[in-house]
């Protein structure tokens, strides 16, 4: 088979993930380099139709069952297990989502091939591929040689553009193994959102709070200041995973992204999954005490003055 | 159910990470390792249900300086029994310790594995789904709202966007947590000091398999940008600053 690049199509509720043309993108570049060849790989059920989008790939290898038809961890690594038995691809990328993840490490362990998690970058280096991992909360990139394997990458990497195109490339379709049918993990629905809370993608002054805020209680001089703002309270992920705020306030790449006039930061290192959810705010002003953290290469203005300290004289301060 | 925790130790990142001579690994010598966040969210998890539904949780993680520490910590929050492993090196990968940990866990009897969905080092992939795929149960990762319903579990699995999948199974499973139901307990000192004089750790050498499969060429600080401008000054006139480049953006 060559110098075969699989690319695993994400979706969900039948729309293909953005991550997906990034990587289909990424990847065309590189099968053109080695003069390989691209396959996208779709899990689904009556998905078919799906590949229409999915031209920037040479085929298509289409695995249809009914445990396959919304993301099931344990049904599509069995199909992808199977899928890269058969094939035995130079290089699969994976996306390192939710998704992805359960796919990743699963490939890697289970046909004993080595696995770069948390990829930004990918380049060729004679018959090695060099990816790029972004690892410590964004503080060390490492570089790691592999011959051949599975890459996850990080959603956001690579530009989209490139993987979208039009066009059915040929499908081929690939029997479901047994263990897709078998197997005691069952899907049971999707849950959205619950509406009703503040909209922090509508608004357009937020004050972002991080573990520096150290307890539930200091929330409630964030939501002063907020409040003098005309904005509201939004946070990284660990607040959330607190409970402290709900889940419609989370910024970053598991929660929403958000795009305001102010972006306001207390206590938050700016991992990179949090960074992801608000780098395109036209102004970002970070407090952290650390002055090595991340964010500070991502604000406009910056201080490692308390917070404790900043907050109460910048309340006084405003109207 | 019986619940066991696999747990990693992480380098602290509030701390600075050094990079060694050759540019390959950290430089280790001088590092602090603390339990793993997402780690602790699996701890606590795991001993709600335990609170809820009976069973048992041992927690098992590879030796560091601080592993003690950590491991009489989590006896002291509740946890029945604590299983250090030695005889891995400290840049041992993922893959490396997820075989050691599964050799370990062939020792044991479980329903469920909890563990962090990810930790800050995982380079060659999640500690959690290498060790299901090694021990072949199922696994889900990213995982929150864990119920027991009779021999069964629900639970979620976040995506982007606050949207969630439900999901059913009938252990053996193993879920990489998100986070746990209610922020991690506390112990206080006292608790673990006193743990520390009655109880005792397991311990298990294990030989050393091979790991990741790649080689790092090179570990590096990534290039900062251009960067934040530094507000200095005393507080009152930082935050007089920060007003004033609030008003004037505000219009």
């Amino acid at each position: 088979m060559g110098q075969e690049i699989l690319i695993v199509v994400e979706h969900q509720g039948g729309e293909i993930a953005d991550v997906t043309f990034e990587l289909l993108g990424k990847g065309r570049e590189l099968a053109s380099k080695t003069g390989g060849t691209l396959t996208a790989v779709l899990f689904g059920s009556g998905m078919q139709a799906a590949a229409a989008s999915l031209g920037a790939a040479d085929k298509v290898v289409y695995v249809d069952h009914e445990r396959l038809a919304d993301f099931n961890p344990e049904a599509c690594s069995a199909a992808l297990v199977a899928v890269v038995g058969a094939r035995e691809p130079w290089l699969t990328l994976v996306p390192n989502t939710s998704m992805g993840m359960d796919l990743a490490a699963a490939l890697s362990a289970r046909r004993d091939l080595p696995l770069v998690a948390y990829a930004i970058e990918l380049a060729l280096d004679g018959g090695n591929v060099i990816a790029t991992s972004q690892l410590y909360g964004g503080k060390i990139y490492t570089e790691s040689v592999l011959e051949t394997g599975v890459v996850s990458v990080l959603g956001g990497s690579f530009p989209d553009a490139a993987g979208r195109v039009e066009g059915t490339p040929e499908v081929e379709t690939f029997d479901a193994p047994d263990d897709v049918a078998t197997g005691c993990l069952r899907f049971t629905g999707l849950i959205e959102p619950e509406g009703g809370d503040v909209d922090i993608t509508q608004t357009e002054v937020l004050v972002a709070v991080g573990r520096g805020i150290q307890s539930e209680d200091n929330l409630a001089m964030m939501e002063d200041l907020a409040a003098k703002l005309g904005g509201a309270v939004c946070s990284s992920r660990p607040i959330v995973d607190n409970k402290w705020l709900p889940k419609t306030r989370q910024v970053g790449k598991s929660g929403l992204k958000v795009k305001p006039r102010i972006y306001l930061t207390f206590g938050i290192s700016g991992a990179p999954e949090h960074i992801e959810g608000m780098k395109n705010a036209e102004l970002i002003i970070a407090v952290n005490t650390d002055e090595t953290a991340p964010i500070f290469e991502h604000a406009d203005y910056g201080t490692t003055e308390d917070l404790f300290d900043i907050v109460p004289a910048l309340t006084g301060m405003l109207e | 159910m019986n619940i066991v925790v696999p747990i990693k130790l992480v380098p602290d990142l509030v701390e600075e990470l050094e990079i060694n001579d050759e540019a390959t690994d950290l430089e280790r010598d001088f590092l602090t390792y603390r339990i793993n966040e997402f780690d602790d969210h699996a701890i606590e998890e795991a001993l709600q249900l335990k609170e809820a539904h009976g069973g048992s949780v041992a927690v098992v993680a590879l030796e560091r300086e601080e592993t003690d520490k950590v491991l009489y910590t989590a006896l002291a929050k509740g946890a029945d029994k604590a299983v250090k492993i030695t005889g891995l090196d400290e840049d041992a990968s993922s893959h490396t310790a997820a075989k050691a940990m599964c050799k370990v866990l062939g020792d044991m009897e479980y329903d469920v594995v909890l563990t962090g969905v990810q930790a800050a080092d995982d380079r060659d992939g999640q500690l959690g789904v290498l060790m299901a795929s090694y021990l072949s149960i199922p696994h889900v990762s990213v995982v929150s709202d864990i119920a027991i319903a009779g021999d069964k579990l629900t639970l979620h699995k976040e995506y982007s966007g606050g949207v969630m999948a439900s999901f059913e199974v009938t252990p053996k499973v193993l879920l990489g947590v998100q986070a746990a139901r209610q922020t991690p307990r506390y112990a206080p000192v006292s608790r673990v000091r006193q743990i520390m004089k009655e109880a005792e750790l397991d311990e298990v050498e294990v030989e050393a398999e091979p790991g990741a499969g790649s080689i790092v060429r090179r570990m590096y600080t990534p290039e900062k940008g251009e960067g934040a401008e530094m507000l200095d000054g005393s507080t009152e006139e930082i935050a007089g600053k920060i007003a004033a480049l609030l008003n004037e953006k505000k219009g």
